[in-house]
């Protein structure tokens, strides 16, 4: 939040004052997130797994979670059990779910066993538990509005959980209306904001290095032969986070 | 090279992994990976549904009951009328029946919320659905003068007598002193198997209604739906949270908040719910804050799998 | 094959494997299985060398 003082000069950026609430805001938002470590070319020589692309897997199936959630709200929570086509696009629903899950578990133990919290990612790791836990209440209550016999005995069974910790009246599994309304409303945004929280985190701090890096190691000299573009590209990135540290 | 923090510290601190990288990259594009996620998953999800399609038991209702279990859907009005059945002892949010509350020590969290679904049982689930009839049985109005004392007699007596009967058909319930009760549990049947009662319970005399809270606990209240359930391998002590209908994979993903109902002592608990829902609220909460325990943190270093996700990096040092 | 998919598609009776008290259904069990599977393979399976630019 604080004006880094003294290096600035570094920049020779033209003297724009930042005295409005608008312009401060830009200028903290450009400090943490440049448009280069936004939407980057490129990515530390370590990663190179397949583990990372669960990440993305997670959010490709949300993609596709939210695409078939939207024909289902076109037709209404009755549709699918009268038209094929509703049928099918039930199922593209169900299992882009259980994907998203498959995804997100296995990008979790990924992270776990990277301790992908390190360096300042605290609060990147704290968020993917939160979306991870916000999608299971929201999963939940996509099972409630299947309108068939699995969704009466959950509502039936699922009641005493949810009255034991007295939330049961404002979060009545028995009530469709209700429940429908967090399951297309309430919770599709709240799974959104927390997963695009974590990932604009994910862009700030950058991928977590292995945890035996040394500064010795030769992937952390300077490239044998220096891409002239990489090089301009990634300067502007280093020079703010280092002066606010 | 670095304070001595530890190198499983969330801290930023000032070793490689709070600094920004300086050394070797690798081109990487953000969009195209998205767009390759979202086809390959698409390709999968259209392939995984066009050949193992989903699950769509049908629902079943109070005349599918009724009409299947007439026995058990008596016995389960007549304890709906006498206050005996579990919804009628179930207190907050549905009545206020003392002592009825799951609590943990003195934490009574049920009784939070307070009475906001009130529903009594015997004047909601039978007698108001029989006076919408278009010739209400009379003897509502028996039941609705006698006194409690009285009602409470002519039920437990007739409970025990459908208990006894053979197959407890309350066609064969020996004579005893039940007063209106078998009229007006019988006229519910009919109602039920009717179709009506479904109807009438559902829109509690408004044109709309989504609030399916009373049908739900008056099937739950008996032994036909959960006998469903059950068959199903549905119910909570078979791991039925986890389970969806037939063979289909339900939310695998609950197998830990299933696991707790499986184990003594919750198992047995009368306030089960609670304790699993606190003990699960604790584990998420440690899960979230795990980068804070020092040990649980720093296990990926006893057991160095990070070996082989960064093996590329590792060998090239 | 066909018979699999059968079963998959809840037309046959539903398949439960048990151990003591551990019951686990057969479509979730499959899931995890996936899930540990698809962990090992990242693990282990050699991620392809990324093209440099010239």
């Amino acid at each position: 939040m604080s004006a880094p003082t003294g290096s600035t000069g570094q920049h020779a950026e033209p003297e724009e004052e930042f005295y409005t609430w608008t312009g401060k805001t830009r200028r903290w938002v450009l400090k943490k997130l440049p448009p280069d470590k936004l939407l980057p070319q490129d990515q530390p020589s370590y990663v190179a797994s397949w583990i990372y692309v669960f990440g993305m897997g997670a959010i490709a199936s949300l993609v596709i979670i939210i695409v078939s959630g939207l024909i289902l709200s076109l037709n209404g929570p009755l549709w699918w059990h009268v038209s094929g086509f509703g049928h099918f696009i039930n199922s593209t629903h169900l299992w882009s779910v259980e994907f998203f899950f498959l995804f997100m578990v296995v990008h979790l133990w990924g992270k776990y066993w990277m301790a992908a919290w390190r360096g300042g990612r605290v609060l990147t790791w704290i968020t993917g538990v939160v979306s991870f836990a916000v999608s299971i209440v929201a999963a939940f209550t996509g099972y409630l509005l299947q309108t068939n016999f699995d969704s009466q005995w959950i509502a039936f069974e699922g009641k005493d959980a949810l009255n034991a910790v007295g939330i049961g009246a404002w979060f009545n599994v028995a009530n469709l209306g209700q429940i429908f309304m967090w399951h297309i409303v309430l919770l599709p945004l709240a799974v959104a904001a927390i997963v695009a929280f974590h990932v604009i985190l994910v862009r700030v701090h950058g991928v977590v290095p292995p945890l035996d890096a040394a500064d010795t190691d030769a992937q952390l000299q300077p490239a044998p032969q220096p891409v002239p573009q990489a090089q301009t590209l990634q300067q502007p990135t280093e020079e703010p986070t280092e002066v606010a540290r | 090279m670095s304070k001595p923090l530890s190198p499983m510290s969330w801290r930023k601190g000032t070793g490689i992994a709070g600094r920004p990288w300086k050394g070797q990259v690798r081109e990487y594009d953000l969009f195209k990976e998205l767009t390759i996620g979202v086809i390959v998953v698409t390709v999968l999800v259209v392939g995984v549904s066009l050949i193992l399609s989903s699950p769509d038991d049908p629902s079943i209702t109070l005349k599918t009951w009724a009409n299947a279990k007439p026995a058990d859907f008596v016995a389960t009005a007549t304890a709906e009328l006498g206050g005996t059945s579990e919804t009628a002892g179930y207190g907050p949010p549905y009545n206020s029946t003392p002592d009825a509350t799951q609590t943990l020590g003195p934490i009574d969290l049920q009784s939070f919320s307070g009475v906001r679904i009130p529903i009594d049982t015997a004047k909601d689930l039978v007698i108001h659905p029989l006076s919408t009839l278009p010739n209400p049985p009379k003897e509502i109005a028996t039941w609705t003068t006698a006194s409690d004392k009285q009602r409470t007699d002519w039920t437990a007596a007739y409970s025990k007598a459908l208990d006894k009967a053979p197959d407890n058909d309350p066609a064969k319930v020996a004579d005893g002193s039940y007063g209106p009760v078998p009229a007006l549990t019988g006229s519910l049947l009919a109602m039920a198997q009717e179709g009506s009662l479904d109807g009438v319970l559902q829109s509690r005399g408004s044109f709309y209604n989504t609030d399916y809270t009373p049908t739900i606990l008056f099937l739950g209240d008996g032994t036909y739906f959960p006998d469903l359930a059950t068959s199903q391998h549905l119910t909570g002590d078979q791991w039925g949270m986890m389970n969806e209908t037939g063979n289909y994979p339900g939310q695998s993903w609950l197998w830990l908040f299933s696991f707790f109902y499986q184990i003594e002592p919750v198992k047995s608990a009368a306030n089960a719910d609670i304790l699993v829902v606190v003990i699960m609220g604790v584990l998420t909460l440690l899960l979230a804050i795990v980068p804070f325990i020092p040990g649980l943190r720093t296990i990926p270093r006893w057991i160095p799998l990070h070996r082989l996700v960064w093996k590329d990096y590792y060998k090239k040092r | 094959m066909n018979s699999l998919l059968a079963l998959a598609a809840g037309e046959s009776p539903a398949i439960y494997l048990g151990w003591g008290d551990f019951v686990i259904q057969l479509g979730n069990f499959v899931v995890i299985i996936v899930m540990l599977v698809l962990f090992a393979l990242a693990l282990v399976l050699p991620f392809p060398a990324a093209k440099r630019r010239k």
